[in-house]
């Protein structure tokens, strides 16, 4: 009944037939294609050539096809090839093939030395536009805030309760433990080094400097980017890809005012409240090893902290958090507002979310020292 | 061959036998049986939240079930083993509601991926059979390279039969194939599943809302209701149907602007 299919070739006086036996189905497929591939060899021949498909026992589109590409492929010169026997059960799948244009359109995907040259260009050339693109959005975030300081009713406070939750309160476990493993990993590497010069106390300067100049704000912030810029691009990016931010406008609604404004708002809040706690983590974490590791007992350390730092290395730290807040805020909705419709772009626009919002914080770090120097802080 | 298709029809190609799903405390199907008989058209009405959708993803394996049976194919899912599952599932294709493209691949892609996974052949027969696929469903061939995002409703629906039917199943489940199109794109598209279901000796399990669908496309209908399939029968059978539900279906305003 069933079983491996055959193309078997029997002279009829002076025309060949070509017999198919067997199951001509998908599964075949592989063995198919090399018969049918030996069999139009015999193009040209100078014998009237006839496929006899009586005995085929089962037939799909897979084999359907094989067979009218066999029969196209003898069909050329002046012999014309016939398919013979076929039974009304398959007839109508093999009328529906032959209707089928064998020209399929494929793409072919080179790639050239002159197309990456072209890539590179055109990545270097979209650097100026994903500059504007945040300047555009600043400017669009600023209009929304003069428009609701002049009609305060349409601030969406629930809204930005709601992210504050999401990006201050929950991210607090997660900032202070890890703030605090690296005020200790500091404070242990320096009282390693410094106790060769007989140094140890100095290691309370430079863990206060450190930690609350550049080092707390800065990986607050980098982790503000990863773990909440990241976030809001994907919420935006899914939300435009299901037309809901279409939706909004449709009704009226201003998308920057609804969806990025309470957003922000609840980044610029949050980012310096997760960079004081993670400095106090960090110092504590400093402090906890400078004793225990270092021989510093804590009211030597707060002692040395007091004379150490002043309440400018404060500022600085605290001056900069919301200015990475927003940076990293706006980096984020440009990105989840560029989405298109395929689930790879949004996979693509969260990963340039948190890679583009890390960049740009620590060049806003580095636009601040040169600052602060000038200034003399 | 004629003795084989007797014994097929005796045999039903889904056989679901008391099936219970639950989600919570609320019993959205209750010790449901179902047959769906070889080569037929089964349409599948009910109630909006009856539980239609449930049903065939309970049969497709999606959603767990409490208690009951399934056999598809003659293979009782909950007992087979992962290559017997896998045989089964090769054998049927599924029409999501949405259409469930890849939205990441291009149409091509979409019809090409189960032939890539289960099949050993030549990209030049995949690309041909892709050609195949997207006649049959009456697509263009310049369609084959764009991408989801860029298809309208109409076109989304026939290019995922295309990938439902890209392994030239025995089974399609198709979930509200016409929602979504217009009058006339949906009665295309219940012709081509008719021209299909006869070109390729389909078996076709239909959900539907479409008066219009059960009336030209489908040989059988089955409608659910309480989480029990209430009757099933031919479009004659449930318009003599004395059930105040089907009463109102089948003899309502909607319906008469059908039959007229």
């Amino acid at each position: 009944m069933s079983g491996d299919p055959k193309l078997e070739r029997i002279a009829k006086g002076n025309a060949l037939a070509l017999c198919a036996t067997g199951t001509w189905t998908a599964s075949f497929a592989p063995a198919l294609e090399r018969m049918v591939a030996d069999a139009e060899k015999l193009a040209g021949g100078p014998q009237n050539i006839f496929i006899d498909v009586s005995e085929v026992a089962k037939l799909d589109t897979f084999g359907a096809w094989l067979i009218e590409r066999l029969r196209r492929s003898l069909t050329k010169g002046t012999v014309e090839a016939q398919i013979a026997g076929l039974s009304a059960n398959y007839s109508s799948l093999v009328d529906e093939v032959r209707r089928v244009s064998a020209t399929p359109v494929v793409e072919t995907s080179t790639i050239t030395i002159s197309g990456m040259l072209e890539q590179i260009g055109r990545t270097v050339a979209g650097l100026g536009g994903t500059v504007a693109g945040l300047v555009d959005m600043l400017g669009a975030v600023l209009a929304a805030v003069a428009h609701v300081l002049i009609h305060p009713r349409s601030f969406r406070l629930t809204s930005t309760v709601h992210h504050m939750e999401q990006v201050c309160w929950r991210a607090v476990p997660i900032i202070v433990l890890i703030t605090f493993l690296i005020g200790c990993i500091i404070s242990q590497q320096g009282i390693f080094h410094f106790r060769r010069f007989g140094a140890d106390i100095f290691v309370v300067d430079m863990l206060g400097v450190l930690v609350l100049r550049e080092i707390g704000v800065l990986l607050v912030a980098i982790m503000v980017a990863g773990r909440s810029g990241s976030a809001y691009t994907a919420e935006l990016g899914s939300m435009k890809m299901r037309e809901e931010i279409d939706a909004l406008r449709t009704m009226g609604f201003d998308p920057i005012e609804v969806l990025v404004l309470p957003r922000m708002l609840a980044l610029v809040l949050a980012l310096p409240i997760l960079a004081f706690l993670g400095a106090m983590a960090a110092l504590y974490g400093g402090g906890l090893v400078a004793w225990l590791y270092g021989g510093v007992d804590p009211e030597a350390f707060l002692l040395r902290l007091r004379d150490a730092i002043s309440i400018d290395h404060f500022i600085v730290g605290m001056v900069k958090a919301p200015v990475m807040a927003a940076v990293i805020g706006i980096v984020a909705c440009v990105e989840g507002l560029a989405v298109q419709g395929s689930a790879e772009s949004l996979g693509q626009h969260t990963t340039a979310s948190v890679v583009k919002g890390i960049f740009f914080v620590i060049v806003m770090d580095g636009v601040f020292a040169i600052f602060f120097a000038s200034i003399g802080m | 061959m004629a003795q084989e298709a007797q014994g097929a029809i005796q045999d039903p190609i889904i056989r679901v036998r008391d099936i219970t799903v639950q989600f919570g405390s609320t019993r959205v199907l209750d010790g449901l049986d179902l047959d769906v008989k070889r080569g037929e058209i089964l349409g599948f009405v009910g109630p909006s939240g009856a539980g239609k959708s449930v049903l065939t993803r309970t049969i497709i394996g999606l959603v767990p079930k409490v208690a009951g049976s399934i056999e598809v194919f003659g293979v009782d899912l909950d007992s087979s083993n992962s290559s017997q599952r896998r045989n089964v599932e090769r054998r049927w294709g599924v029409l999501f509601q949405q259409g469930a493209l890849f939205s990441s691949l291009t149409v091509r892609q979409n019809i090409q991926f189960p032939m890539r996974e289960y099949l050993r052949v030549s990209q030049r027969l995949m690309d041909e059979i892709t050609m195949a696929k997207l006649a049959m469903v009456g697509l263009k061939p310049e369609v084959a390279e764009r991408f989801p995002s860029e298809l309208s409703g109409g076109m989304i629906k026939r290019v995922a039969l295309a990938r439902a039917l890209s392994l030239d199943p025995d089974l399609v489940f198709l979930d509200e194939p016409t929602s979504g199109l217009d009058p006339i794109g949906a009665g295309d598209f219940d012709d081509l599943v008719r021209t299909l279901q006869r070109t390729l000796g389909l078996t076709v399990f239909m959900v539907t809302h479409d008066l219009d669908s059960l009336y030209t496309a489908c040989d059988r209908i089955a409608v659910l209701g309480n989480g029990k399939i209430i009757a099933a029968g031919s479009i004659a059978d449930m318009q003599a149907s004395q059930h105040p539900w089907l009463r109102q279906y089948f003899h309502g305003k909607r319906a008469r602007a059908v039959v007229t």
